[in-house]
């Protein structure tokens, strides 16, 4: 199973700022191993930023995006204790959710 | 001929005069730079890729383990009391009375999964650092650590006799030149303002240069995405002077590590960082 994700949701006057750490090897399938083999592509997919249950923001990436990576967002009329759901998909078919509340 | 002469010393002025321009715009693109790149590790504070290791260090940490089965968090006493982590990386080094030594905390922890939980030495020491998508577990649980003494101060106890000894041994290790480049850690950290490259190099003889170096460890390295330790910077350091590598968690890295955060002293530590 993938690693949790990390994220924050500050609010910062109407806006809320989102922040989402994941945690990823983000192959690109363009490297090759010592003994020069291709390391398959593992990288994630599409992402999903859903608001009390409304997505908000969904796009799509790919192995361009480096390992580990970050995602900021700014959400505007969010209110403190709104729900926020991030979720991924990689081209593996893992996925992840996480939740936070914003604060 | 004659006038061949003056055309090649003109030539040479020309392109000296090129060159010193070259070299004076070069260094002021390193200030940029820097600054440049401080600016994107205060900005990346928030959103460090480490968190995500000091996370999986959690669970490492509270989870019952190893063939005797136990958890660190009900075992592990890192000097403020068995499983207690507020503000415990900042006093390591410290004298630790039931292993009788001195332990920075990557030590302190093998040593507590060694007698705790039970695990094997040789089996931690085998890959302890982190390579391509390999993350070893002590390596999380280090981040672990250090994660919980964000915005304390370094305070090693040099009043400890034993600390103290420890202490002296890695400023002399610090000192020690050997190796087929004749080489010390001094050499290059050994004095102010030196620098390889476009690199400056820490005098870790100084607060100030001992801060840089102490500083952001455990640190995540953009180059590779992966999280490294304290402890292997010192190992790195010994395979740069093209010394034998020390073996892992030895008494050599404690000194060394002894040494540099205690010349840091005082100084808050800001957690684990984000290296280039």
């Amino acid at each position: 199973m993938a690693d949790p994700m990390k994220i924050r949701a500050q609010l910062k006057g109407d806006e809320a700022v989102i922040r989402v750490l994941m945690s990823h090897p983000m192959e690109t399938g363009q490297r090759k191993d010592g003994d020069g083999k291709t390391i398959p592509a593992h990288f994630i997919q599409s992402i999903t930023v859903a608001v009390n249950g409304k997505t908000v923001v969904s796009g799509q990436t790919g192995g361009s995006v480096s390992r580990n990576p970050v995602f900021g967002f700014k959400l505007k009329g969010a209110k403190a204790g709104d729900k926020v759901a991030v979720s991924w998909i990689d081209n593996k078919g893992d996925k992840r959710t996480d939740e936070t509340t914003v604060a | 001929m004659r006038k061949f002469r003056i055309m090649s010393a003109l030539c040479a002025l020309t392109s000296a005069g090129v060159f010193a321009a070259h070299v004076q715009a070069q260094e002021v693109d390193h200030a940029k730079a820097d600054a440049e790149f401080a600016k994107f590790r205060a900005e990346m504070e928030d959103s460090n890729p480490a968190e995500l290791f000091e996370l999986k260090g959690e669970e490492l940490w509270k989870a019952k383990r190893g063939p005797n089965n136990v958890s660190l968090a009900e075992s592990c006493d890192l000097g403020l009391g068995v499983g207690k982590l507020d503000g415990a990386y900042v006093l390591m080094p410290r004298y630790f009375k039931d292993a009788d030594a001195v332990m920075d905390a990557e030590r302190r922890v093998v040593w507590c999964m060694t007698e705790k939980q039970g695990f094997k030495f040789d089996d931690i020491a085998k890959k302890p650092f982190a390579s391509g998508n390999y993350t070893p577990e002590i390596t999380s649980l280090v981040t672990y650590v250090a994660g919980h003494s964000r915005n304390k101060q370094f305070a090693v106890n040099l009043k400890d006799p034993k600390v103290r000894e420890i202490y002296e041994t890695g400023k002399e290790i610090a000192n020690y030149r050997a190796g087929p480049y004749d080489f010390s850690c001094n050499t290059c950290h050994g004095s102010d303002g030196k620098r390889i490259r476009m690199q400056n190099l820490p005098n870790i003889g100084s607060k100030e240069g001992a801060t840089k170096s102490v500083m952001g460890w455990p640190g995540y390295r953009m180059t590779g995405g992966v999280m490294l330790t304290h402890q292997w910077r010192m190992n790195d350091c010994f395979r740069q002077q093209r010394f034998p590598e020390p073996k892992y968690a030895s008494d050599t890295i404690t000194a060394l590590l002894t040494y540099m955060t205690a010349n840091a002293n005082g100084v808050m530590y800001k957690g684990p960082g984000i290296k280039r």
